[in-house]
């Protein structure tokens, strides 16, 4: 501990109190995300409760020199919230109530930290929810979903977050706060709030946010669709959006994936299918059943081997859990995994997950696949054991190969879980020299100094605004 | 380089003419601006994959033809006028419930920079968060940024049945109790317009409910809209008098005259200008125009 440091924290105390978190153990929790990449270093962390105090740490970390990064949940998975050069992390947990909610104009205002499920469990008495579903939804946060302009099972026919949010209060990197968008149909001027979503928390950070709501749909048909091969489960969904059926959800898990989560939850999914995909639809009851329908009938045409219905409720709910708990499953086949996602054209599914294989096999790793199929987003999970040596270069090489597959299929760095440090080194290939000049461009009429958690998204070596405010750290602060 | 890289070149004042149909929008061009048009066509159409690439230039007259021809249709207004302008101008179909947000739609874009390079932003794939979103700073941009030479849009199946109806009766504010998804309610005051798509099945079940509210019949289109669009809070449509149309749930309300400029916050200003000046720095593209 420095005399710098000292009196960061002094002032920072003078603020939050005993808010204040700059313990090792505190520190060492906050190096990471979910996501594998190693921790930066941490700074203070601020629990900050209202806009305000938000307002004050920044300009408090300002004063200092530092820099700031926001953080949620931590569940993001490119490394968005890892702390770079020890900047102070702001930590939006704790800013989480929902302020209002109005059924009439379909919004509701939430501050960032609230946590996804929770917006729509308070929600669902009223008869409504909040659209963007990712996986994590019981614990990642609505500041979270914004900054990763996160997705899910459900954004197929409903959209990412960004269809979702209307208004965002901004405190930016200067410490000004600012209202992105509004509550009107079409409001005037540069579309800020739609740049500002998935952003990372390099644009600012987010203080409240004006959400909107969208009613439950009356009925709702889940199939279970079983195939011999990914091949097939694929074919299927390219011909299910081909012949103009938008369904609410398409998610297909291969055999690995299928068994290891049977072993866990026993949710009642076919051992021996190759895949598995699960439909959902919904809208109005003979609406829904068309759709249903013909989603079986083109499974079939495409070699489902078997087509079940859910029958009630409680099965619909008992096939979602089996998908919503195929991280934790895996948890139990393996000690790590490497969770990757790209996006190709749906027609090239089958190829990229054929390729995808290959890939894990020649660098002798197991993999499985479950993925948002409707949207062409890929999410293999290469299984590894993290204590095996040089196995991270093993399982970087093979993650490097299927991003360039990907981009070799006219696909996509990334559906839904941001560029973060993750897929920075990747965005050469999919951007020239000029493209990424005009990203930072943006960047920078946000966070001009760039103070809001530097060093991510534009690649390193690019952006010397970035290079510069992490070389400001002095040299012994804690790392 | 392209052609119209070339065209646009790097140095003097220079702006697109599409259509014109939104010729003064954001304020007259200088009148020594050089005048160039945008490429035009369709380059690429995949109905499987609901998206299709083309030229700024080209008519959304025409691109509504390619679509219908594979029973689709995509979020840009169907008014004459051409895909850049319509992107650049930002405003929605009045039919956005089911059409879906412009600003959701552009998935890609290929404009020239105010240096005369090609700037690529966003993706080919519906799905993509890959870096900062330029597509959505070029929509509503009007021209300020960049000059849109080609974009990437989403398409979207048009339903199996699609009805307006009308009512003399029925509140306008009570017809999103009624109905799942409408794809438009509109009110002039005096009657109320219901775009029903669905299914024919969930059309019939939908206008029936309906008739809890009003006695309801079914008519050929939408209104004929007032030139002008106002942006309004959802909440403060049942304000509106005089002559108008609005989009209940949505807030977009149609009249004779302009909507008086919204006044934006300072901080707003102050990053709406730093983007301005980090784009065009010599304030060479569409000079005299603003899109704040
Ligand atoms: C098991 C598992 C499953 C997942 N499934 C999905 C999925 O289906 N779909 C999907 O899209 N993602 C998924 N994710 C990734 C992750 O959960 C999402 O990206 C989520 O939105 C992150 O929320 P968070 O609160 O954890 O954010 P964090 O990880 O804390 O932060 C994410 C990014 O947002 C920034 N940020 C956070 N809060 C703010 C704020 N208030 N203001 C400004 N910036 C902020 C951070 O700086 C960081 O760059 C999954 C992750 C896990 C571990
Ligand atoms: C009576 C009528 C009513 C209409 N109502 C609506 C409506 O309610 N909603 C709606 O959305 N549309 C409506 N339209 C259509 C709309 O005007 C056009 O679709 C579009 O918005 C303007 O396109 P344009 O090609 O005519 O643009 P222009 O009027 O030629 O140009 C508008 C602006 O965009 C700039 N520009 C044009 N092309 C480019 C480019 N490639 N790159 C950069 N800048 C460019 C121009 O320099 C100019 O500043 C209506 C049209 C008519 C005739």
């Amino acid at each position: 501990m420095t005399t710098a440091d000292d009196a960061l924290l002094a002032d920072l105390k003078r603020v939050l109190g005993d808010r204040v978190r700059a313990d090792s153990a505190e520190r060492a929790l906050l190096r990471r995300d979910a996501s594998v990449f190693d921790g930066g270093s941490a700074g203070p962390t601020c629990l900050c409760e209202s806009t305000e105090e938000v307002q004050r740490v920044v300009r408090i970390a300002l004063a200092h020199g530092r820099s700031v990064v926001p953080r949620g949940a931590g569940t993001g998975l490119a490394g968005g919230a890892i702390p770079l050069g020890a900047p102070v992390i702001i930590s939006l947990s704790r800013m989480n109530r929902i302020l209002e909610v109005d059924t009439d104009s379909r919004i509701a205002w939430v501050e960032p930290g609230v946590v996804n499920l929770d917006l729509t469990k308070h929600l669902t008495p009223l008869g409504y929810h909040f659209a963007p579903d990712p996986s994590s939804q019981q614990v990642c946060t609505i500041g979270g979903n914004v900054g990763n302009n996160s997705g899910g099972p459900h954004c197929l026919a409903y959209g990412v977050t960004n269809a979702h949010i209307l208004a965002i209060e901004v405190v930016l990197a200067d410490g000004e706060i600012v209202t992105l968008g509004g509550l009107d149909a079409e409001p005037s001027g540069y579309d800020l709030r739609g740049v500002f979503i998935g952003g990372e928390g390099m644009l600012g950070i987010t203080t409240k946010v004006a959400v909107r709501i969208t009613p439950n749909p009356p009925s709702v048909r889940t199939l279970l669709l079983s195939f011999d091969t990914p091949r097939d489960a694929a074919a299927t969904v390219s011909a299910v959006i081909a012949a103009g059926i938008v369904p609410a959800a398409m998610e297909v898990m291969d055999q690995r994936i299928t068994i290891a989560v049977e072993n866990y939850v026993n949710v009642g999914y076919p051992r021996d299918a190759g895949a598995v995909l699960l439909a959902e639809v919904d809208g109005l009851p003979d609406g829904v059943d068309i759709d249903a329908q013909r989603i079986s009938d083109i499974g079939r045409q495409h070699g489902a081997t078997d087509v079940r219905q859910a029958a009630s409720d409680e099965e619909r709910m008992l096939l979602w859990k089996g998908r919503k708990t195929a991280f934790g499953a895996v948890a139990q086949i393996a000690p790590n995994y490497y969770l990757h996602d790209t996006v190709v054209p749906r027609s090239k599914l089958a190829d990229t997950l054929e390729e995808v294989y290959r890939i894990a096999d020649e660098h002798d790793l197991a993999v499985v696949n479950v993925f948002h199929a409707g949207d062409g987003n890929l999410h293999p999970l290469l299984l590894f054991n993290g204590q095996e040596p040089g196995i991270y270069d093993r399982v970087h090489a093979a993650g490097a190969k299927i991003v360039e597959a990907s981009l070799a299929a006219g696909g996509v760095l990334s559906g839904e879980h941001g560029i973060g440090v993750e897929k920075q080194p990747y965005m050469h290939q999919m951007f020239s020299e000029d493209d990424l000049d005009h990203q930072e461009r943006l960047r920078h009429a946000f966070d001009p100094a760039c103070r809001s958690n530097p060093g991510k998204v534009i690649p390193v070596g690019h952006s010397c605004a970035d290079i510069q405010s992490l070389r400001n750290v002095p040299e012994e602060v804690w790392g | 380089m392209s052609d119209f890289a070339k065209l646009v070149g790097a140095e003097g004042p220079v702006t697109v003419v599409g259509g014109r149909t939104r010729w003064h929008v954001g304020g007259e061009v200088r009148p020594d601006a050089r005048e160039v048009h945008a490429p035009s066509g369709v380059v690429s159409y995949d109905p499987a994959e609901m998206t299709v690439t083309v030229r700024a230039g080209t008519t959304t007259t025409e691109l509504t033809t390619t679509l219908n021809e594979a029973s689709q249709r995509c979020a840009l207004p169907e008014r004459g006028g051409t895909v850049g302008g319509s992107v650049v101008i930002g405003e929605n179909h009045p039919e956005v419930l089911g059409r879906g947000w412009l600003t959701s739609s552009v998935l890609q874009v290929t404009y020239i920079s105010a240096e005369g390079k090609l700037i690529r932003g966003g993706g080919p794939t519906v799905k993509n968060v890959s870096g900062f979103d330029l597509p959505r700073l070029v929509v509503g941009s009007l021209g300020t940024l960049g000059l849109v030479e080609e974009v990437i849009l989403r398409t979207n199946p048009i339903p199996p049945r699609s009805q307006w109806v009308e009512s003399h009766d029925a509140d306008p504010f009570a017809v999103a109790s009624r109905v799942l998804r409408p794809s438009a309610v509109l009110w002039n005051g005096a009657s109320t317009r219901v775009l029903l798509e669905g299914h024919a099945p969930d059309v019939a079940a939908s206008l029936n409910s309906l008739t809890a509210i009003g006695a309801w019949s079914e008519v050929d289109g939408s209104f004929e809209l007032p030139q002008h669009r106002w942006s309004l809070q959802p909440a403060e449509l049942n304000g509106c008098s005089g002559t108008f149309v609005a989009s209940i749930g949505v807030g977009t309300v149609w009249r004779d005259e302009p909507q008086p400029r919204p006044a934006l916050s300072p901080s707003v200003i102050e990053i709406s200008t730093r983007m301005k000046n980090n784009f065009d720095p010599t304030g060479r593209l569409n000079p005299g125009r603003s899109a704040f």
